[in-house]
């Protein structure tokens, strides 16, 4: 088995463009600013929904015509995967000399334009825009990123819940262990409006909806961060024990809390989800951190910012090895294990 | 074309249509009203009443496809990976969730909305039902997912990574999707699609799913199961051409049909049939054939090759995996399914284009997807001997 590392992270959060902004607003223990989402109903007041947004900002993307009628996802997933890359892997990658598979992970999918092109449905589907219609399906992201680096590997797109994350990562270990890519680009966008960001507030008003996209690189090697293991995510079924699924994840992957192990966990500041990490981990003696505290709910993109906290933290000396855990909400508890062998 | 193998194989055999009038949502303002739509049963009598209604369309066609799968190999469940494609997951659920929500008013059934519309929340549910526990993997690589899963439950498989894996794929009609296709002028507006001819005008939607169990040949011996076939290969790849166009010469389809051949050991006139993509679309079409003779060469005209879509409709999520179980049929009951409804033949066409069902020795057998965003995946079968 060839050793794989994590080689480079991208992030587009609501701290900001870049994994520097969002590490500022984790390691200062804040949160940005909140944004509102208004909507008007057929009947009935305006409806007022809370979120975390990714700051407007200007473009910093490649012309590329397959990125000029975008939806937001597909912005922040363009740009996440650049900065992961780097300049010298994308010339690379532009040359032929290095081949990009492409794995993009995701629970909410285009909402902007399903819920555009739905609205257009609704109204008269006879005229509804050929246009939005294509950005609409789950794989367009990671079509536009595969399009963008003229990379013909292998691209896939999976859907769950916020552990999909790892089954991405576990993918791209395969594709790494066999050979059909040099690199794969892992990386797990999301967007809101108010059809996803009010749908999130039905399981607590507690939750702050949030967006944007989390890359992460792999290639075998030993520059880089090493991915230590990879466990299968335990299932949750209805009434499942989450503290016995946590606990029997670490178990399976080798992972433990020596002192010198720090935990990235799913915690998001609302009690009833928060209970299952908080009983499992309260007597976790290594270094801390809880990326959705600050950062909000964004499923998928939430965990890919837990792995890139957990990089970054371990390249500043934090800690010798990282457990990166997430509770999802109704599919599996999942993680990885990263850091020095 | 009906529920089971049974129904399946029948119906292929005898070259029906299956497409109806689409009465599961309001079509009176599309441009086609026609589609393959599914005739499902009210209930299951291993399912019970409230899992069974919170189950969209979709899972259930794909719990009744994977229970037959299970059965067929001698399973009642047990410990393995799920591996399912999708590409609509449950969007007639999400609609019902929009209307409520632009209506104002009550958030009545909202929550219940929202969770089953999720695909994962939605499999599990498939995944209890069946008794099947293990991870589970949702591939939505658009029309090529179910493709994707079975051959990415074959290299699971075949690297050792699991003994069985159960995997395949599924999509139901949903108004978004049947408008969005609308919307591209992509259906055929007279409702039926004529894959390979001159004069295609676009596809038809359907709704299905497929599954099968992907093991090893050990495993299923050991417990007295005779394999339908074996999977040689499977090469998938990316058409970055266009977001919902093939490259016009097939590239990407040249490179999974190619490289699935050579990791098969097989030239391509050993392959006894293609189950082509063949939407009926234009340029679908047009790539598809060049892709094909650009890989058979000087045995482009030995190669036999049908697009059950023109029977079926574009199952879209599933269309991979029921495309897959299609050949497994060819193989099992030994004969062709047709290009049915073709005038004149494409001149493009250069490959044995079969028109009509045949009785046929049938040991080999190849499907091709290709989705938007230029998921491509070939996937290459063979006969096993039956003892």
């Amino acid at each position: 088995m060839k050793p794989i590392v994590i080689a480079g992270v991208g992030a587009v959060s609501p701290a900001g463009w870049g994994v520097d902004a969002m590490m500022g607003v984790v390691d200062s223990d804040t949160r940005p600013e909140l944004s509102e989402l208004t909507r008007e109903r057929k009947s009935g007041p305006l409806v007022v929904t809370s979120v975390l947004k990714v700051p407007a900002a200007k473009s910093k993307l490649p012309r590329n015509p397959r990125l000029r009628r975008v939806s937001p996802i597909s912005k922040f997933a363009a740009t996440a995967a650049i900065e992961a890359l780097g300049d010298d892997r994308i010339e690379r990658i532009a040359s032929g000399e290095l081949r990009l598979g492409v794995i993009c992970a995701l629970m909410n999918g285009c909402v902007n334009y399903s819920n555009r092109f739905f609205g257009e449905v609704v109204a008269d589907p006879s005229v509804a825009s050929p246009i939005l219609f294509p950005e609409t399906v789950f794989n367009a992201p990671s079509s536009h990123l595969s399009a963008m680096f003229s990379s013909t590997a292998p691209n896939d797109t999976l859907l769950g819940d916020s552990g999909e994350l790892f089954t991405a990562l576990e993918l791209a270990t395969e594709w790494l262990q066999r050979g059909d890519c040099d690199g794969v680009l892992v990386v797990a966008p999301e967007e809101i409006d108010w059809l996803s960001s009010e749908a999130l507030k039905l399981y607590s008003k507690n939750y702050i909806p949030a967006e944007g996209a989390a890359a992460i690189y792999l290639e075998p090697g030993d520059s880089g961060t090493p991915l230590l293991s990879i466990p299968d995510p335990v299932s949750l079924p209805p009434r499942e024990n989450r503290v016995g699924a946590i606990r029997s994840l670490i178990t399976a992957s080798g992972a433990m809390d020596d002192g010198d192990t720090l935990l990235s966990d799913s915690r998001v500041s609302v009690a009833k989800f928060d209970q299952p990490e908080n009983t499992a981990f309260s007597r976790w003696s290594g270094p801390q951190i809880s990326v959705k505290k600050s950062l909000g709910e964004a499923f998928v993109a939430s965990a890919g910012f837990q792995v890139i906290a957990a990089v970054r933290r371990l390249e500043a000396g934090q800690a010798k090895r990282a457990w990166v855990n997430t509770v999802g909400g109704n599919e599996q508890v999942a993680g990885c294990w990263i850091g020095q062998h | 074309m009906g529920c089971g193998l049974s129904e399946n194989s029948t119906g292929f055999r005898e070259g029906r249509l299956a497409f109806k009038p689409v009465d599961l949502f309001d079509v009176s303002r599309q441009r086609v009203s026609t589609a393959g739509q599914a005739e499902l049963p009210d209930s299951l009598p291993y399912v019970g009443r409230k899992e069974w209604s919170r189950m969209d369309r979709g899972t259930r066609m794909a719990l009744i496809s994977a229970r037959e799968a299970l059965e067929a190999a001698g399973l009642a469940g047990g410990e393995m990976p799920v591996i399912v494609g999708t590409s609509a997951i449950a969007m007639p659920i999400g609609e019902q969730y929009y209307r409520q929500a632009v209506e104002g008013g009550s958030t009545r059934g909202q929550f219940l909305r929202v969770e089953t519309y999720q695909a994962q929340f939605q499999m599990t549910a498939m995944m209890r039902a069946l008794k099947v526990r293990g991870p589970l993997r949702i591939i939505s690589n658009a029309c090529a997912s179910g493709a994707n899963a079975i051959g990415q439950a074959y290299q699971m498989v075949s690297e050792g990574k699991a003994e069985r894996v159960l995997a395949g794929g599924y999509d139901a009609l949903s108004q978004l999707v049947f408008a969005g296709f609308d919307s591209l002028q992509a259906l055929s507006p007279s409702g039926i699609p004529r894959p390979f001819d001159a004069a295609r005008d676009g596809l038809a939607i359907g709704e299905g799913a497929g599954f099968v169990v992907v093991e090893t040949l050990e495993s299923a011996k050991s417990r007295g199961i005779d394999p339908v076939a074996s999977i040689l290969a499977y090469a998938s790849a990316t058409d970055i051409h266009h977001l919902t166009q093939p490259h016009p010469e097939g590239d990407a389809a040249l490179g999974t049909m190619t490289r699935a051949t050579r990791q098969a050991g097989l030239e391509p006139e050993q392959i006894g049939y293609i189950n082509s993509h063949g939407t009926g679309t234009p340029l679908n079409d047009v790539a598809e054939a060049r892709a094909i003779a650009r890989w058979a060469g000087a045995s482009t005209g030995r190669i036999r090759v049908s697009s059950t879509k023109s029977s079926i409709g574009h199952l879209l999520g599933g269309a991979g995996s029921v495309e897959s179980v299609l050949c497994l049929l060819a193989m099992r009951d030994q004969f062709l399914p047709a290009s049915l409804s073709v005038r004149e033949v494409d001149p493009v066409v250069e490959f044995d284009l079969v028109q009509q069902p045949r009785e046929a020795v049938v040991t080999t057998a190849m499907t091709n997807s290709f989705g938007f965003g230029g998921a491509n995946a070939t996937l290459i079968f063979q006969k096993e001997a039956q003892s």
